[in-house]
């Protein structure tokens, strides 16, 4: 019998808030080690938590996209542990009363079906600091820079089925937290990272034993850490033997997960309401105003893109997946076609930036520069094929579009005139081709390709065609 | 120039008025205080730091701003101590631990900043029960203090150091805090006036954090109107501590002349059963008297769960006081073992150096009460007694404007007396710590003396935020009375 697998991941995303969950530092990323880290952070003797009221704006708006139930009170908790790079000695987090509990996230799988993915619950925490064990002559150097940093956890259920679906759900989360704008979604320099908790069973039995994965910082390793883990556990349990509770560590140079604390290691975190801290309510008026307030979600854009411009599923999935990309084509598209303006986003541009292994963010043509080839387009100045001769230049070395058309005489030549005299001309060059080609008039196609390549490609290719067979005589 | 111990015996509104009034200087008041400080507290042992270099230079200061119109005020030039445990910025604040015996706070509290802004002039810091965990000021570091009218007594604890420089008039006033009893049982045992306002009402900022749902600051002072004048100046809305109450600060002075005439006091029976010292309870029968002919009207209340105090306090204080703590770790600041072999050896032998024993048994009880599967048993079945506690309180004041009653059961024991008998100790806060666990105001002020010429003291409770009433109501007493103006006669 086929073995199950079982999926639910916990999220930590940063918040995209100026100032820490607690202090008034600065969350900056990159800065000196201990220069973002004040009194608070230090955890020095006397000093209190404030809560950044931004938190927990960002927090209620992760809530309403998801569809989740908004605490009317909240409370936060202290989890005890001694690690030097927690100063105070415990995290301010919450365990009983999140901000958000028990919303979803709908999924679209492979085969272009919905699964609904449930979220337990997020709740609000302060990051703990880094510490540093290169460079320090044996010892361990710490940087409280990041302590106080404002987190947002996220806690899916075990619903996901295999790892293609956490994926799925990884990305429709990191999407949704980008749109809503409370986190950068930089999973690089840690502002949106995953833990998986997997474990396998025989379809209709209760949930296996789970391991939890760690240090899954990329898409690509969240599914292959899974992948690995998953056939580690159905080997295990083949060969007769058992999966032990415990977290693991995914090594991305070997492909593998490595056991880093069994469950007896685990803390006892002693749980308990941080008594510095008042007890948040929120008035549902406050709630209301907050849900006002969120911006076109991801999936109602979808359908947006669908009904309103006509695009397909298929694309206009593309265009929502990533809120850069969905923001790009939103001001090609302004003003002109839809269609043309996914076309060119989709295929030009995204392709372009996928063959170079660059962001959207770093795209090198602005949406005005894309916008402003599709206009030479429409007004017949340039055509397709020039247009993409065009969109190179601009990728690499930028300007105006219309300027570098008008300067480089990249005009489509329209003017008959001209193209007359260029057909002329070659006719005249070639009398014996000219000759053939009243026999045989497939011949004609080599006049217009000599024509096309005398105009430099800026002759319109209709006029010319019609042009040569009219002075070939053929009809 | 007069002689400096007719200084050291002047209220604040006196000094206040000799000072503005060009009497005498802030120099003649700090050198009178630092002059007695010297001659007294090799005995006492009530400061653990003195600035007299900083004082000095203060009252400088303070002097010309003063001359120069720019300062006046209540506090403008008035000498004072600071319970070691408020962060003093440049100065040591060591919280009587060996933890942080050389720790130099980098930032003020807000107490410290309120006073400095005020024009006090800081003559040290008290010594206290390290880390004011404590009911007789033994567990310091820096040795224990000693009770000006009885030098073989305790002053109580933990503000001890701090109520026995009032006592002894080495400082017109110091601010302590009050977890359980810090200020009211020290002030009952050393025979001066201290308040303990509501939970909220001053800022916890910079103040070294013993259990946070709990601790609060007050001023110590020999007399109500001089608490007046101190809570008035310290109190007030501060955004860096959340729990702190944003609501105006009447002004207390200005409501100390109120008569008495129809005053409701409630007695709470179960605070006058088994346990309490005889000639403590004939004193509160005088005082109550003396109340009656002032025109107050007597009535019984009840607090039937105030017996449950003591434990539901030693759960939630020693559960908020483990996690509390737990920053002083060796990595950043205090006290650091030698030659740590690993993190854990670093953790446990700095910390196990660190902490003395009282300390160290709170920080354990604490943490036993927080485990997983005694949570639930202790410190949730705590919070539950600690609201029925409460609900005990709110229902009393719906009959009466204040409650009186003992602030300890007895006066000041001696030295070593309960020192292996921690149970005993803890019992000494048996009426104090149920308003720290309702968060209601609470004053001590002296009533009288036993056979033995120890202090009593009465304790006030009074309802939420209303401190200017039961200023009022001890200023009155203090209108008719003289225990509180008395001095030791070894110290006079």
């Amino acid at each position: 019998m086929a073995w199950e697998t079982v999926i639910g991941l916990e999220v930590h995303a940063q918040l995209s808030t100026q100032s820490k969950i607690f202090s008034g530092s600065s969350i900056a990323y990159g800065a000196e080690p201990n220069t973002q880290a004040n009194l608070v952070d230090l955890g020095m003797p006397g000093v209190l938590p404030v809560l950044n009221r931004k938190a927990v704006e960002m927090a209620i708006r992760l809530g309403l996209a998801i569809d989740a139930t908004i605490a009317p009170r909240s409370i936060f908790a202290r989890k005890n542990y001694f690690y030097p790079d927690l100063p105070k000695g415990y995290q301010i987090s919450q365990f009983e009363l999140p901000v958000v509990a028990q919303g979803h996230l709908d999924i679209t799988l492979e085969k272009g079906e919905s699964k609904r993915i449930g979220i337990t619950r997020a709740h609000l925490e302060e990051d703990a600091g880094k510490s540093l064990h290169e460079d320090f002559d044996g010892q361990s150097g710490i940087d409280l820079n990041r302590a106080g940093t404002p987190l947002l956890e996220i806690v899916s259920e075990p619903d996901m089925r295999s790892a293609k679906e956490a994926v799925a759900y990884l990305k429709k989360l990191h999407a949704l937290v980008r749109y809503l704008g409370v986190c950068d979604g930089n999973m690089q320099e840690g502002s949106f990272r995953c833990d998986a908790n997997v474990s396998v069973r025989r379809p209709g039995e209760p949930f296996g034993t789970r391991a939890e994965l760690k240090n899954l910082n990329s898409f690509r390793f969240i599914e292959r850490a899974i992948n690995y883990e998953v056939e580690r556990q159905i080997e295990l349990l083949e060969s007769g033997g058992r999966v032990v509770q415990e977290t693991r560590l995914y090594d991305p140079d070997r492909d593998e997960t490595r056991s880093m604390r069994g469950k007896e290691d685990a803390n006892d975190y002693r749980y308990f309401p941080d008594p510095d801290l008042l007890p948040l309510e929120f008035d549902q008026a406050y709630v209301d105003a907050l849900a006002e307030n969120l911006p076109e979600l991801p999936d109602d854009k979808k359908n947006r893109l669908m009904s309103d411009v006509g695009l397909s599923a298929y694309d206009a999935s593309i265009l929502v997946s990533d809120k850069a990309v969905a923001d790009y084509f939103e001001a090609v598209a302004a003003g002109r076609d839809g269609k043309q303006a996914a076309n060119w986003v989709i295929n030009n541009l995204l392709g372009k930036l996928n063959e170079t292994g660059q962001d959207i963010e770093e795209t090198p043509v602005s949406p005005d520069q894309l916008g402003g080839i599709i206009d030479l387009i429409k007004k017949g100045d340039i055509s397709g094929t020039i247009a993409k001769e065009l969109f190179e230049i601009v990728w690499n070395e930028g300007g105006d579009p219309a300027a570098i058309v008008e300067e480089r005489g990249m005009k489509q030549v329209t003017d008959t005139g001209a193209i007359e005299a260029a057909v002329d001309e070659v006719i005249a060059a070639n009398p014996d081709k000219a000759e053939q080609a009243r026999e045989k008039p497939n011949m004609a196609g080599w006049f217009v390709g000599q024509v096309m390549k005398a105009t430099g490609g800026k002759a319109n290719p209709q006029s010319v065609q019609q042009l040569v067979r009219q002075k070939l005589g053929i009809e | 120039m007069p002689q400096a111990d007719s200084i050291t015996s002047l209220s604040l509104r006196n000094l206040q008025q000799g000072i503005q009034g060009g009497r005498f200087s802030v120099m003649d008041v700090t050198e009178a205080y630092l002059a007695r400080i010297d001659r007294h507290d090799g005995t006492l042992n009530t400061f653990i730091t003195v600035t007299q270099e900083a004082a000095r230079a203060g009252a400088v200061e303070t002097d010309n701003r003063i001359r120069r119109g720019e300062l006046s005020g209540a506090l403008a030039g008035v000498p004072y101590a600071l319970k070691d445990l408020f962060c003093t910025e440049g100065v040591l604040t060591s919280c009587a631990s060996k933890m942080l015996a050389d720790f130099i706070a980098p930032y003020d509290a807000h107490v410290t900043e309120k006073l400095k802004a005020a024009g006090g002039v800081l003559l040290g810091k008290n010594n206290m029960d390290e880390y004011a965990m404590g009911s007789s000021n033994e567990n310091s570091h820096f040795g224990p203090v000693r009770n000006p009218w009885n030098t073989d007594c305790v002053p109580g604890g933990s503000s001890g150091g701090g109520a026995a420089a009032v006592a002894a008039r080495l400082t017109p006033f110091a601010l302590g805090t009050d977890t359980g009893g810090s200020i009211r049982q020290p002030a009952s045992f050393c025979g001066i006036t201290g308040i303990k306002p509501t939970y909220g009402r001053i800022s916890r900022y910079g103040m070294v954090a013993f259990a946070s749902s709990l601790d609060q600051c007050g001023p110590m002072a020999v007399s109500a109107e001089d608490c007046a004048v101190v809570l008035g100046a310290v109190a007030g809305f501060d955004a860096r501590d959340s729990t702190c109450a944003n609501r105006p600060v009447p002004d207390y002075v200005a409501g100390l002349g109120q008569s008495l005439e129809g005053l409701k006091i409630g007695l709470p029976q179960e605070f006058f059963s088994t346990g309490l010292d005889s000639e403590v309870a004939a004193a509160i029968d005088g005082a109550v008297k003396a109340y009656e002919r002032l025109g107050a009207v007597v009535k019984s209340v009840s607090l039937p769960n105030s017996r449950l105090a003591i434990p539901v306090y030693y759960v939630v204080a020693m559960a908020e006081c483990s996690s509390n703590l737990s920053r002083f770790d060796g990595v950043r600041f205090g006290h650091r073992c030698e030659n740590p072999q690993d993190l854990r050896d670093l953790y446990e032998r700095s910390r196990w150096e660190g902490f003395g024993d009282e300390v160290k048994r709170r920080i354990m009880i604490g943490t036993y009460a927080l485990s997983a599967g005694y949570y639930d048993a202790y410190y949730l079945k705590a919070q539950q007694v600690r609201r029925l506690i409460q609900q005990d309180f709110v229902e009393a004041f719906k009959a009466v404007d204040v409650i009186m009653g003992p602030a300890c059961p007895s006066t000041a024991f001696e030295l070593g007396a309960k020192t292996d008998d921690p149970v005993a100790m803890y019992l000494e806060d048996i009426y104090t710590v149920p308003l720290n666990l309702a968060g209601l105001p609470g004053m001590s002020f002296p009533i009288g003396f036993s056979a033995a010429g120890r202090p009593i003291g009465m304790q006030l409770i009074g309802h939420y935020f209303d401190e200017a009433r039961m200023l009022n109501v001890a200023h009155q007493y203090q209108q008719h009375t003289d225990w509180h103006t008395r001095v030791p006669v070894q110290f006079a």
